[in-house]
């Protein structure tokens, strides 16, 4: 059980926010009222995502020093574990967006490159699954990484920020700043973030420890 | 420009008064709301848990 503090402590978090989330006063604005409280289960996808994305190129990297199969397996599972989070990201926010912005895909930068980030990710699966050798589609697989990760902070961070956006903090001034978070909010939202990144390490680890099981009972066979 | 003046100051009356959930939270029903999510993502984190157990034994 004392390896698994940190999962209860996410569980405890994640319960925390959902509560907290519903119950604690938010700051009254046109257009947003009530649905300013999915900032705290929207966003918390999409950081959740970077987190998983960003250990795989940590373990990519690894792998291309180690050469050790398992860090290239880390590297897989955390990419299948970030690409659900992406696309719960992106249904919520579609879901969202039909309410507030009046379309639930309206022509927004950091919509489609969050989009393309995604496809992105969804190519590195299609380019493991295309070369047959193993040490070959780790190799090739985790230099592809190591391009698609900046790739991507560019995409969804300093793309969107250049041009006029209607997520907050784009088009010029950098979001959570002193006057854009609620002081309220902000004790629900730092929590959900931690919380969310911790669960979607919990998903990809429990990914990982399948895969190794697999991984050896195929060279058994 | 007046009468432009004039227009702002209607939407700007308009906006003075920002519907929240006020009578949802008055009825008290936000807590079943709350009482749903609750059950959800508690089962959803001892759905995992279990998952979780179940590979611990697998990997012995």
């Amino acid at each position: 059980m004392y390896k698994n503090w940190w999962k209860i402590l996410a569980s405890i978090l994640v319960l925390y926010t959902v509560i907290g989330g519903l119950l604690i006063q938010v700051p009254e604005l046109p257009i947003l009222h009530e649905s300013i409280r999915n900032l705290y289960f929207h966003v918390p996808m999409w950081f959740a995502m970077i987190v998983v994305y960003l250990v795989s190129v940590i373990y990519s990297i690894k792998y291309l020093n180690s050469g050790n199969e398992n860090h290239d397996l880390i590297a897989v599972e955390s990419v299948n574990t970030g690409i659900v989070f992406g696309f719960i990201g992106l249904a919520s926010g579609m879901i969202w967006a039909n309410y507030t912005w009046g379309s639930p895909w309206p022509n927004d930068p950091k919509l489609n490159s969050a989009a393309i980030s995604t496809l992105m990710y969804l190519a590195y699966i299609v380019l493991r699954s295309s070369i047959e050798e193993e040490q070959k589609r780790a190799k090739i697989s985790a230099i592809y990484n190591i391009f698609a990760f900046p790739a991507m902070v560019v995409l969804l961070f300093i793309l969107p920020r250049l041009t006029d956006s209607l997520h907050p903090g784009n088009g010029g001034n950098p979001g959570f700043g002193t006057y854009d978070l609620d002081r309220n909010m902000r004790f629900v939202f730092y929590p959900a973030v931690l919380g969310w990144i911790l669960i979607s390490v919990w998903i990809m680890t429990i990914r990982y420890r399948i895969r190794l099981i697999e991984n050896k009972q195929n060279q058994i066979d | 420009m007046f009468s432009f003046f004039i227009i702002s100051l209607g939407v700007f009356a308009q906006e003075g008064k920002i519907e929240m959930a006020d009578e949802l939270r008055s009825s008290g029903k936000i807590y079943v709301v709350v009482a749903v999510m609750t059950l959800l993502f508690v089962s959803f984190i001892v759905y995992l848990f279990t998952i979780d157990k179940r590979l611990k034994k697998i990997e012995k």
